[in-house]
C-alpha cells in the first residue's frame, strides 16, 4: 500500500493513498468533530463539521469525503473553521425541539456531547419550535421522535446499506423534511422493517430509541458496523 | 475589612430547581455566606431588586411580561449577569407551549378546569400577560455567562461563583456545560 | 441524411418560402400564447382559407420576438419589405392586418411596433437569431436557416480536438450562472477516462422571473440538440439528457418532437451524417425543485433518486451519471454551440468583453417599460439596458435596483449603472450573471422586502441535506422578518450579517453559498434601509407594515394592546 504525505496543522503526517482527509487527520491525531459521518456508512459531507482549509482550495472542504492527496496542507482548527463548527451546533440546536433535560438520550447523545466539546453552552439563534409530528410508537420494539432528529440520514444509510431494507426515507425538503417510514406510514405497520434496530444504534439523537427506555437511559452501540463491514469485505468475522 | 459582593438571585418561569441545586452545595454555603451579601432572592424576603448588584444570577425562562420586566431590571441594576439552568439558557420544558395558541393555553389552564379568572383588560389586574413565546435570556439582555444544566448540578454552581467572585471568567470543562 | 440532402431539404424549404406573397408570423412562445396567440393564429388561418389565399400567404407559428409585455405579437413579411411588427394582436384585429397588407396592399399605422427602436437595435441575436422567423417544430424550418450544417461540419471536417480548441477559442463561458469556460469542461470531459459518456441539457430553470431557456427551447429546439450533438462528439459520448422541468411542458412538447424528428431523418440516433458517430437524447423531467437545477442535484434525479447535490470533487466531469464521465451545460450554453462552429471561434470571440465573449440573454422584468427576452452582447452596460432596449422606468418613478442572479444574486444600485455586464463586474459588484434573470425595481421597492423574499424562496428551495442551508435560510429569513415587521433590534442586524457569511463559506452547493447574496448586498449598497426599519421602525418607501416592536418592549406593549382590543 502506497502511502502519501500530508501536511497537518503545521505538522508532516502521513496517511495511505486513497485515503479520506477525515481518515488521515484521525490517524494523525487530529480530532475532528463530525455527525453525519459514521465508519462503515457511504460518507455524505451533510453536517459540514468536519470542514477544513485545504492551501489552494477555494472554497472550505469537508474532510470527510474529500480524498487526501500527497503534499496537501490542512488547516483543521483555525479561528474561523472552530467558528464555523459553533455556529453549525447552535443552528441544529436551534432548528427542532432538543429539550435534553427530558431526552432519552441524554447520556449517549452525540449532539449534546459535541456542543459541550465545542464550547456551545447557548445558541444566539431563536429556536423555531416547530409543530412536528407526533412520536411513533406503534412498532414493537423502536420509536421515533421527530423531535430531537438533526436530518443526518444515518438510520436511512444503515438501513439502506447495511440492513438492506430500505424502509427509512425522508420526505419534503429544506427545514420540512422528516424521516419517513415505508410509504409514509407508521412504523408498527411497515412490512419491510426486519426490526433489526440498527437505525436505532446508529441515530446520534433521541429521535431513534428503544421503547421504554427514560430520561438518559439510552445507550447506543455502533461497533457492529465494523464488525459486519469487516466480515462482508475482509471476511473477517471477529467482533471485539 | 473588605466589603462583601452584593449577591443576587431571579426565579422566572422555572420550577426552582436551580436554586434547589444551589442549596445542595450544603457545607460550602457557610463560606459562601462569609463572602456574599445575599440582597435579592426567592430565598430572601426582599421585594425591590436593588441597585448596585455584583453578580445576579436568573433561573428560568421568559414567559410573561412580569418576567420580563425583573429581568430587564436585574441586567440595569448588576454588573454580571449569569444565564442560571436550561430554562435561562434555552428555554427548556418551559417552552413546550411554544407551538400553542396562547388562547388555548390560557382556556385550557385557567378557563376548563376549577376556578376561573377573568378575561380581557381585567386580567391585567391579577396576572402577568403571556409573551406570544417563551424565550431564553439572551433574547432579551446580554448574558455574561451561561450555565446550563437541568439543573446544573452543585459543583458547576459553585465554581463559577467562585470565579465570579475572584473577578475572574469561569472556566468550566466540557462535561461541566451539557445541557439536561 | 447526408450532407448533400441537408442543402437540398435547406433549399427546397427557402425556396417554397420565397414563393409567398406575403408571410405572417405568429409568435407561439408561452408568453404570447398566455395573452391569446393561440386564437390569434387560428382567426388568421381561417380567414386566409375563407379568402382563398392559402396559395400566396404563409401562416406560421415561431418561436419568440422579444417584446413579451406586448402579445400577441405577429410579424408581416413580404419579398423586398422591411418587417412590420404588431403588438397587442386580437383575432378581430389580425383579420385586419391581412386585409390591409394583401387587399388593401397598405399596412396599418395601429399597434405597430417599429423595428428600429433600441428594444431591437440594441440587441444582438446569436442564440436567438433564428426564434421569430422558424417553426420551431419543424425540421425544414430550422434547416433552411443553415440548420445542422455546423453538426454536419464537425463530423466531416473535424476531430474531437479541433471541436473543442474552437470553443476554447470562442471564450465561451458557462451560461447557467457559474461562467465556467465551457472549451475548458469539454477538454475535462473528453480527457477523462470512461468507456460509457454522457451529455446533460440543464433545462431546470427555476429562478423567478427568468424564462430565457425556456424560451430558447421553445423558440429553437434543433440548435440546442445540435450543440449537444456536437459536444457529444467532440466529449466522444453517445447518449445525451435533457433535463426539462415539468413546468414547462410546452418546452418539453417541442423537444420532445424535435429528437423524434431529427431521429426519423437520421440526425440524431445511429451514423449520423453517414458517420460513425451515435447519438441519442432523451428527456427527463423534473418534479419541481429549483435545487435540480444544481448540476449534482440534477444528475441525481436524472438517475431517479432524490434531487440532493453531492459534494464536489469529484466533478461531473470525472464523475457524474453512473459515476462516468458527464458533461452537463445549459441550454443557452448548448444554443451558443452550432453558430461558434458555423462561423468560427474567433468571430465569437470578437463580441463581448476581455473576459466574456459573446452574447448573453436576459428576461427583463419587473418596473420597466419594455419587459421581454433580450440578448445582448456582454459588455453592454446596464444603463443601456434599463433605458434604451428597456425604455426606463414607467410611471415617472426612479431607477432604485438591477436585481441580477434571480435568489443567487445581488442587488445593483444607480450608482453602477454604466458598469459594463460580464461575469466578472457583476461578481465583484456582489451580484452574479446567473441564468439571466434581471429584475429592475423603481424607487418604491423596498429593498430589505426583496431581500426577505429571496431568502423566502432559497429556505423553501433548499433541500435540507446540509445544516448552514438548510437552518441557516430558515434562520436568516425569520432576521429579515423580524426587520420587515418592526421587532428587530441592531444585534440581529450583526447575527444576520455573520449568519450570511457563514452559510455562504459552509453550505455544500450552490443554492446554499449563494443564497445569502440577495442580503449581503442590499445590506451593502442599502445598508441605511436596513437601520432605519430598526432604529426607526420605519419603511423609508411603506412597503413593509412595522406591527411588531422589540422584545424588551413587550412589557408595555402587551398590556396596550389589550387594553385597546377590549375598546374595539
Amino acid at each position: 500500500m502506497s502511502v502519501i504525505t500530508v501536511t497537518i496543522n503545521g505538522i508532516e503526517g502521513s496517511a495511505p493513498a486513497g485515503a479520506t482527509l477525515l481518515e488521515a487527520c484521525r490517524q494523525n491525531g487530529v480530532e475532528l468533530p463530525t455527525l453525519c459521518h459514521l465508519e462503515g456508512l457511504t460518507p455524505i459531507g451533510a453536517c459540514r463539521l468536519c470542514l477544513v482549509q485545504v492551501e489552494g482550495a477555494r472554497r472550505l472542504l469537508p474532510a470527510c469525503v474529500t480524498e487526501a492527496q500527497e503534499g496537501m496542507i490542512i488547516q483543521t482548527h483555525t479561528e474561523k473553521l472552530v467558528k464555523y463548527r459553533k455556529m453549525t451546533l447552535e443552528l441544529l440546536l436551534s432548528e427542532r425541539n432538543h429539550i435534553c433535560s427530558v431526552c432519552v438520550a441524554n447520556g449517549s447523545c452525540e449532539l449534546r456531547t459535541l456542543c459541550a466539546q465545542l464550547g456551545v453552552d447557548h445558541s444566539r439563534f431563536e429556536y423555531r419550535c416547530p409543530d412536528l409530528p407526533p412520536i411513533d410508537t406503534s412498532h414493537e420494539r423502536n420509536g421515533l421522535d421527530h423531535n430531537r432528529c438533526i436530518s443526518c440520514t444515518r438510520c436511512i444509510r444503515a438501513c439502506d446499506q447495511v440492513e438492506g431494507a430500505h424502509t427509512l426515507d425522508m420526505e419534503g425538503r429544506g427545514i420540512e423534511n422528516r424521516v419517513i417510514i415505508d410509504m409514509h406510514q407508521t412504523w408498527g405497520s411497515s412490512r419491510t422493517c426486519t426490526k433489526c434496530g440498527k437505525c436505532v444504534n446508529v441515530c446520534p439523537t433521541g429521535t431513534l430509541f428503544w421503547k421504554g427506555s427514560t430520561v438518559a437511559e439510552m445507550e447506543k452501540e455502533v461497533g457492529f458496523l465494523q464488525w459486519i463491514r469487516g466480515g462482508r469485505e475482509k471476511k473477517t468475522w471477529s467482533y471485539l | 475589612m473588605t466589603s462583601k459582593a452584593r449577591v443576587a438571585t431571579v426565579w422566572l418561569g422555572g420550577c426552582s430547581g436551580c436554586h434547589m441545586s444551589f442549596l445542595d452545595i450544603d457545607e460550602k454555603l457557610f463560606d459562601l455566606a462569609d463572602r456574599i451579601e445575599l440582597v435579592y432572592s426567592p430565598l430572601a424576603d426582599v421585594k425591590e431588586f436593588p441597585e448596585d448588584v455584583d453578580v445576579v444570577l436568573v433561573e428560568g425562562a421568559l414567559c410573561n411580561t412580569e418576567n420580563l420586566e425583573l429581568l430587564l431590571k436585574a441586567r440595569e441594576r448588576s454588573r454580571v449577569l449569569v444565564s442560571f439552568g436550561d430554562c435561562a439558557v434555552t428555554g427548556n420544558t418551559s417552552q413546550l407551549r411554544n407551538r400553542l395558541k396562547i388562547d388555548d393555553v390560557l382556556t385550557q389552564v385557567y378557563q376548563a378546569g376549577p376556578g376561573s379568572i377573568p378575561k380581557g383588560p381585567e386580567a391585567l389586574e391579577v396576572l402577568p400577560v403571556l409573551l406570544p413565546k417563551v424565550y431564553p435570556l439572551h433574547a432579551a439582555v446580554p448574558v455574561d455567562f451561561y450555565l446550563p444544566g437541568c439543573p446544573p448540578d452543585p459543583d458547576r454552581i459553585l465554581r463559577t461563583v467562585t470565579a465570579l467572585l475572584a473577578g475572574e471568567k469561569p472556566e468550566l470543562p466540557a462535561e461541566s456545560i451539557t445541557f439536561g | 441524411m447526408t450532407r448533400e440532402e441537408l442543402r437540398t431539404m435547406a433549399m427546397k424549404e427557402q425556396e417554397q418560402k420565397a414563393a409567398f406573397r406575403c408571410r405572417l408570423l405568429v409568435c407561439y412562445s408561452s408568453p404570447c400564447l398566455s395573452s391569446g396567440a393561440e386564437a390569434v393564429y387560428k382567426a388568421l388561418l381561417a380567414a386566409v382559407h375563407e379568402r382563398n389565399l392559402d396559395v400566396e400567404v404563409d401562416v406560421t407559428r415561431t418561436g419568440c420576438v422579444g417584446p413579451c409585455s406586448r402579445g400577441p405579437l405577429v410579424t408581416v413579411r413580404r419579398p423586398g419589405c422591411e418587417d412590420v411588427i404588431y403588438q397587442h394582436v386580437t383575432p378581430e384585429f389580425v383579420v385586419r392586418i391581412l386585409e390591409a397588407h394583401l387587399v388593401e396592399n397598405r399596412p396599418l399605422t395601429e399597434n405597430v411596433l417599429p423595428g428600429d427602436v433600441p428594444f431591437f437595435a440594441k440587441q444582438l441575436k446569436v442564440v436567438l437569431a433564428n426564434s421569430a422567423s422558424i417553426d420551431p417544430e419543424s425540421l425544414e424550418s430550422y434547416v433552411s436557416m443553415g440548420g445542422f450544417t455546423a453538426l454536419s461540419k464537425v463530423l466531416e471536417e473535424m476531430t474531437p480536438e479541433q471541436v473543442v480548441e474552437e470553443i476554447k477559442k470562442s471564450g465561451l463561458r458557462g451560461r447557467g450562472g457559474g461562467g465556467f469556460p465551457t472549451g475548458l469542461k469539454w477538454d475535462l470531459v473528453r480527457k477523462a477516462q470512461g468507456e460509457k459518456k454522457y451529455i446533460v441539457a440543464n433545462g431546470d430553470e427555476g429562478d423567478p422571473g427568468a424564462y430565457m431557456d425556456r424560451t430558447t427551447m421553445e423558440s429553437d429546439p434543433f440548435l440546442v440538440l445540435e450543440g449537444m450533438a456536437i459536444a457529444a462528439y467532440a466529449v466522444g459520448a453517445d447518449q445525451g439528457y435533457f433535463y426539462v422541468r415539468a413546468e414547462y411542458p410546452l418546452a418539453a412538447e417541442r423537444l420532445a418532437k424535435a429528437i423524434k424528428k431529427a431521429e426519423k431523418a437520421e440526425i440524431l440516433g445511429n451514423r449520423i451524417f453517414g458517420s460513425s458517430f451515435n447519438f441519442r437524447v432523451d428527456i427527463r423531467l423534473g418534479a419541481g425543485a429549483f435545487v435540480c437545477g444544481e448540476e449534482t442535484g440534477l444528475l441525481t434525479s436524472i438517475m431517479g433518486r432524490r434531487g440532493q447535490p453531492y459534494p464536489r470533487p469529484p466533478f461531473p466531469a470525472n464523475s457524474g451519471l453512473w459515476g462516468s464521465p458527464t458533461l452537463i451545460n445549459n441550454v443557452e450554453t448548448f444554443g451558443n454551440i452550432a453558430p461558434i462552429i458555423n462561423r468560427g471561434g474567433d468571430w465569437y470571440a470578437s463580441i463581448g468583453t476581455e473576459k466574456s465573449k459573446g452574447t448573453k440573454i436576459f428576461a427583463l422584468a419587473g418596473e420597466i417599460s419594455n419587459t421581454g427576452l433580450i440578448e445582448v452582447p456582454m459588455g453592454i452596460t446596464l444603463r443601456e439596458v434599463v433605458y434604451e432596449i428597456g425604455g426606463g422606468i414607467p410611471g415617472g418613478a426612479g431607477f432604485k435596483a438591477a436585481q441580477t442572479g434571480g435568489p443567487s444574486g445581488g442587488c445593483i444600485p444607480a450608482d453602477y449603472l454604466d458598469t459594463p455586464i460580464d461575469y466578472d463586474n457583476l461578481a465583484s459588484l456582489g451580484s452574479i450573471m446567473g441564468s439571466g434573470g434581471l429584475v429592475i425595481m423603481n424607487d418604491r421597492s423596498c429593498m430589505v422586502d426583496v431581500a426577505r423574499f429571496f431568502m423566502d424562496f432559497c429556505r423553501d428551495e433548499s433541500c435540507g441535506k446540509c445544516i448552514p442551508c438548510r437552518v441557516g435560510t430558515s434562520q436568516m429569513l425569520g432576521y429579515l422578518e423580524k426587520i420587515c415587521n418592526g421587532s428587530a433590534v441592531m444585534e440581529d442586524l450583526e447575527k444576520l450579517r455573520e449568519l450570511a457569511e457563514m452559510v455562504q463559506e459552509t453550505s455544500l452547493c450552490g443554492l446554499g453559498f449563494t443564497s445569502p447574496n440577495p442580503t449581503l448586498s442590499t445590506l451593502r449598497y442599502f445598508r441605511a434601509e436596513y437601520e432605519a426599519h430598526i432604529r426607526e421602525r420605519r419603511c423609508p418607501v411603506g412597503v413593509c407594515v412595522m406591527s411588531e416592536v422589540p422584545l424588551r418592549e413587550l412589557v408595555a406593549e402587551l398590556p396596550r394592546r389589550i387594553r385597546e382590543g377590549s375598546k374595539a
